[in-house]
């Protein structure tokens, strides 16, 4: 099963972390350093495959992870997911791509869909919404659904019920997503009028 | 997008603050204006603040206060709060945490909800943080909703029928009638969540297992229709409809298919047609393809398809992808006693794998190599494993040694290759080979007489090249002193002659004496090298007195007890040196870890020279080529128990190459200890069969000295004629077998037989013993073996 899906960025900044077996909150933030400091000094061109090491709590795991530009995406396994079972501690292993591999892939493509274009940014400000959107593909620490589509279906209904529930509170936060979603023609990003000087004629006569 | 401007402006707020110092502070605000607003009963803001403590638990700061505004949350009837309040239960309360329960009555509620979405978030915290009680309290509830007409609903209701049945393993019998209807749904979210339970169910009872496989037919109906069927937009990855569904089938029919011979012919033709449908161009039909192998080998699959599985893995071994090799050859080192023959057909594959860069990647290739090979290719796979000795990283070495050790024993075809490639070895990696590697070779090396010129010769150029392998350095020196006449002779039918003479040879050993690089152990097997030559050669004699006698005063107490030895030899008992230094006689190919019990013929010799030594000698080589490896009890080696060939049981001549012997063993003989008569002991019966019994008791003589006492008796009604018993001991035991009392046990226990087993354990490590009971009844010949693990009295 999954015991933890991280996000952070290349100083170990934690973006979203989500534990699907309890730990105390001390021992989350180690595993999020232990975490760190494994994947960020992997080299680029070696397999995106960690195994052995201890985590906090004595079971065995492997961690599956991505580099995104400036964003780590891990999801740490315990050892039950894949049949090779624990080799030697330390020494990086290649193994068999993975099905939590392409887990990983389409949340990442399912929050470039949803964020359009995500950037560290988006998940640093919408880190509820990044958990809504994992809630839909992991449960339990087992991948629930891996179709993209099927996803983002769901988080829209709910987004649609929550925002429908919001009422006169959520006016002003609905008028400004509903100018966002306007299609307006292309419109100029950047009116360069250059240093000309405006003058406003003075005409008391329309006083 | 939930109206969160309030968790932005904070998050904002914090991002700014430059040092962490800063940070803590804007966050301690926060968080006391978080806490005040928690005490204000409504406020429309309730999610938002929730929001902020989340997000400011994920940064690591303590946000238990929020603990309770999350039962209060998720509570109440507005979704955005529910959700955030959800949020909040997954992320701070625990099993630990009283106020988990407070939130059972409100998931209950909302597991019963009108609306999908409240019922999956109350699904999906049941299922990350669901305590026992919790599960115990709403298993019901969530057997309800997997008979749900709502797919969504029964997908999320199945992983959290997984995490109930994980944390509370008897409900799991709950779950079985709704989870068998589940298979027959169309959904596939659905049946990746049925199939994981299932899964789940079966590892945990083996009776669930036995209804489930009632739905392998099932299974395999689902298994055809993913991969005949066409494309499918919406299952669709590279090419392979949905690879998750397929894989967790493949994984519960491997499951199901165990060890049941009906469910495994169920599944052959399927595993067949995946097998050979799946695009193994992409990474995702190897996925499946792998999972395939795995199920085809581990079930009971017809020859066929074995073979199939193991070319496939063949095929994987040749992919691009470093780590499709590795996990190929991990696979295929699992089967590669069983299937032997098909994994040989890609052994040239697997020996090119040697050469790969990743160090994990050698190794396995280093281990299934030595898996393969075998008296017919040895000639070659010897060359291509010592290619790779002699480049390997160092970590592998002694493991690699060792293997080429043992293969060239196994399979040597003729001895002079097999000194050859010892020899290699030792100067490729003297320095990884493992302590008994010295005796082994020697004793090789006096058993080949016909090649003791040639031997000796070869030693002798190596030592002149190199003297830092020390493994190498004791051979030469010891063969040198052995056979220095042959040295000195000049002529060698096997290599090209080359003049030595006495003073090229003393001088070879003095360097070795005087160099820096040279242990103690080697220093000695040079000086006994030395003394010996006085008796080979004819002019230099003083000149090795001289140098004993040097050696009389060297600080190093072993050589300087060597030393004052030989110089009494000179001295005072010139008339025994010839006769002390005289030519080895040809050491037996015997062990003290291993005899047999066939003394009838042959008393043991209690005069032996059965002094305690604390190095295993030879394994045997026995003329067939097999090694026999009865020392091997805790691996459960299979070879049956083999009589000791020659000498009956005795405690062979200790080398005196022997490394860690103290010193000057040809001057002193000691006695073997004597074995003292046994007081009664406690006695266990080990063996009782057929009317025959088996008891055992021991004593112990000394600190690791111990002796066994078997007493044999016969309950039958006829007599038991040539009664043999033979035992064997863990690798650092010695044993030596008395004979026993008698060989005949007749009908209704007339007469005890008893059988004295004396042992040596000075490594102290568990003692185990396999004994051999043979005995002839009744015209029939009856054989049978029994293990004992403790010994009483121990």
């Amino acid at each position: 099963m999954i015991k933890a899906i991280l996000i952070f960025n290349n100083h170990g900044k934690p973006r979203l972390s989500k534990f699907y077996e309890h730990y105390n909150e001390d021992t989350e933030q180690q595993i999020i350093r232990e975490t760190f400091h494994l994947v960020s000094k992997r080299d680029e061109n070696v397999c995106n495959f960690l195994e052995g090491g201890l985590l906090i709590g004595g079971s065995d795991y492997k961690l599956i992870y991505r580099h995104y530009a400036t964003l780590y995406f891990v999801f740490c396994v315990d050892s039950s997911e894949s049949e090779l079972g624990i080799l030697d501690l330390i020494q990086v292993k290649p193994c068999r791509f993975d099905t939590i591999g392409y887990c990983l892939l389409v949340f990442v493509e399912t929050l470039d869909k949803c964020f359009e274009n995500v950037c560290e940014l988006d998940l640093i400000f919408h880190v509820d919404k990044v958990h809504h959107i994992l809630a839909e593909m992991v449960m339990g620490g087992m991948v629930l659904e891996t179709n993209m589509n099927e996803i983002i279906t769901q988080v829209d209904a709910q987004n649609k019920m929550e925002k429908s529930e919001a009422g006169i509170a959520g006016a002003p936060a609905r008028a400004v997503s509903a100018v966002k979603n306007m299609n307006l023609p292309e419109m100029p990003k950047n009116i360069n009028i250059g240093d000309i000087s405006i003058k406003v004629p003075n005409l008391p006569s329309f006083k | 997008m939930s109206p969160s401007v309030p968790l932005q402006e904070m998050i904002r707020a914090i991002r700014s603050a430059r040092t962490q110092c800063e940070e803590r502070g804007v966050i301690q605000r926060e968080c006391a204006a978080i806490r005040a607003q928690f005490r204000q009963t409504d406020n429309g803001g309730r999610s938002h603040n929730l929001a902020k403590l989340l997000y400011v638990h994920m940064l690591g700061y303590p946000a238990h206060f929020g603990q309770m505004e999350c039962v209060r949350m998720i509570a109440s009837p507005r979704y955005s709060e529910k959700r955030v309040g959800y949020l909040g239960a997954m992320m701070l309360l625990d099993e630990k945490q009283d106020a988990s329960l407070l939130i059972t009555n409100s998931i209950k509620n909302d597991l019963s909800h009108s609306n999908q979405y409240v019922q999956s978030l109350a699904l999906c915290t049941l299922a990350c943080m669901g305590s026992a009680e919790m599960c115990r309290d709403l298993a019901p509830e969530i057997d309800r909703l997997l008979r749900s007409s709502n797919s969504y609903i029964k997908k999320k209701a199945a992983l959290c029928a997984v995490h109930i049945v994980r944390k509370v393993h008897d409900l799991g019998e709950l779950f079985v009638p709704s989870a068998r209807s589940l298979l027959s749904e169309k959904n596939h979210g659905v049946l990746h969540g049925a199939v994981v339970l299932i899964t789940e169910l079966c590892e945990r009872s083996p009776e669930t297992l036995e209804r489930f496989r009632k739905t392998v037919p099932d299974l395999v109906q689902i298994m055809k229709g993913l991969v005949i069927s066409g494309y499918s937009p919406d299952h669709d990855v590279a090419g392979v409809s949905d690879p998750f569904l397929q894989v967790r089938i493949l994984r519960l029919l491997r499951i199901l298919g165990r060890n049941n011979e009906a469910a495994s012919d169920a599944m052959n033709d399927l595993l067949a047609q995946v097998a050979t449908n799946t695009d193994s161009t992409k990474t995702v039909g190897n996925a499946v393809l792998y999972e395939t192998v795995l199920t085809v080998l581990d079930i009971k699959s017809e020859s066929g398809l074995r073979v199939l599985a193991v070319n496939i893995l063949g095929r994987f071994l040749l992919n691009n992808d470093r780590n499709i090799r590795y996990i190929a050859m991990t696979s295929l080192q699992k089967i590669v006693l069983t299937d032997h023959n098909a994994v040989q057909r890609h052994r040239g594959t697997i020996v090119d794998c040697l050469k790969d860069q990743d160090a994990s990647v050698k190794r396995r290739a280093l281990e299934l190599s030595l898996a393969l090979v075998s008296a017919s290719n040895i000639r070659s796979m010897m060359k291509e494993l010592l290619i790779f000795l002699s480049s390997c990283p160092p970590e592998l070495r002694a493991q690699a040694a060792s293997g080429i050790f043992n293969a060239a024993e196994r399979y040597a075809p003729s001895k002079r290759w097999h000194i050859d490639t010892i020899l290699h070895v030792l100067t490729t990696a003297g320095g990884d080979v493992r302590d008994e590697t010295v005796p082994n070779l020697i004793q090789l090396i006096t058993n080949t007489s016909e090649l003791h010129c040639y031997t000796v010769h070869k030693l002798y150029r190596a030592l002149l090249t190199d003297i830092s392998q020390q493994p190498l350095v004791q051979v030469a020196c010891w063969c040198i002193g052995e056979y220095g006449d042959l040295l000195l002779k000049g002529e060698c039918q096997e290599t090209e002659a080359v003049q030595v003479t006495e003073d090229d040879v003393l001088d070879a050993l003095e360097i070795v004496l005087q160099s820096h690089m040279s242990t103690p152990t080697t220093r000695g097997f040079a000086l006994t090298a030395t003394m010996k030559l006085s008796t080979r050669i004819t002019d230099n004699v003083d000149r090795i007195r001289s140098i004993v006698s040097i050696y009389g005063s060297c600080i190093d107490v072993e050589l300087q007890q060597r030393a004052v030895e030989y110089n009494a030899l000179f001295k005072k008992y010139d008339h025994m040196r010839a006769a002390v230094l005289e030519r080895m006689p040809v050491i037996q190919k015997n062990s003290l870890g291993q005899t047999n019990g066939e003394l009838s013929e042959e008393p043991m010799k209690e005069s032996q020279p059965g002094k305690v030594k604390q190095e295993e000698t030879a394994l045997p080589p026995q003329p067939a080529g097999q090694v026999v490896d009865l020392l091997d009890l805790l691996g459960g080696s299979q070879e049956p128990l083999q009589p000791g060939s020659s000498v009956a049981g005795s405690a062979s001549t200790q080398l005196t190459a022997a490394p860690t012997s103290a010193g000057g063993d040809l001057l002193d003989l000691l006695g073997g200890f004597e074995p003292t008569p046994l007081a009664p002991a406690p006695t266990v019966t080990v063996y009782e069969k057929n009317g025959v019994t088996l008891t055992l008791s021991c004593e112990q003589q000394s600190e690791s000295g111990l002796t066994v006492t078997l007493t044999a008796s016969n309950s039958t009604d006829s007599d038991i004629s040539g009664f043999t018993l033979q035992a064997a001991v863990p690798k650092s035991v010695q044993l030596q077998m008395r004979a026993p009392s008698t060989d005949c046990l007749p009908a209704h226990g007339g007469a005890k037989l008893t059988q004295l087993v004396v042992l040596n354990n000075p490594n102290k490590v568990n003692l185990k013993m396999r004994i051999r009971v043979s005995y002839t009844c009744q015209g029939s010949v009856v054989q049978d073996m029994v293990q004992v693990d403790s010994f009483p009295g121990l």
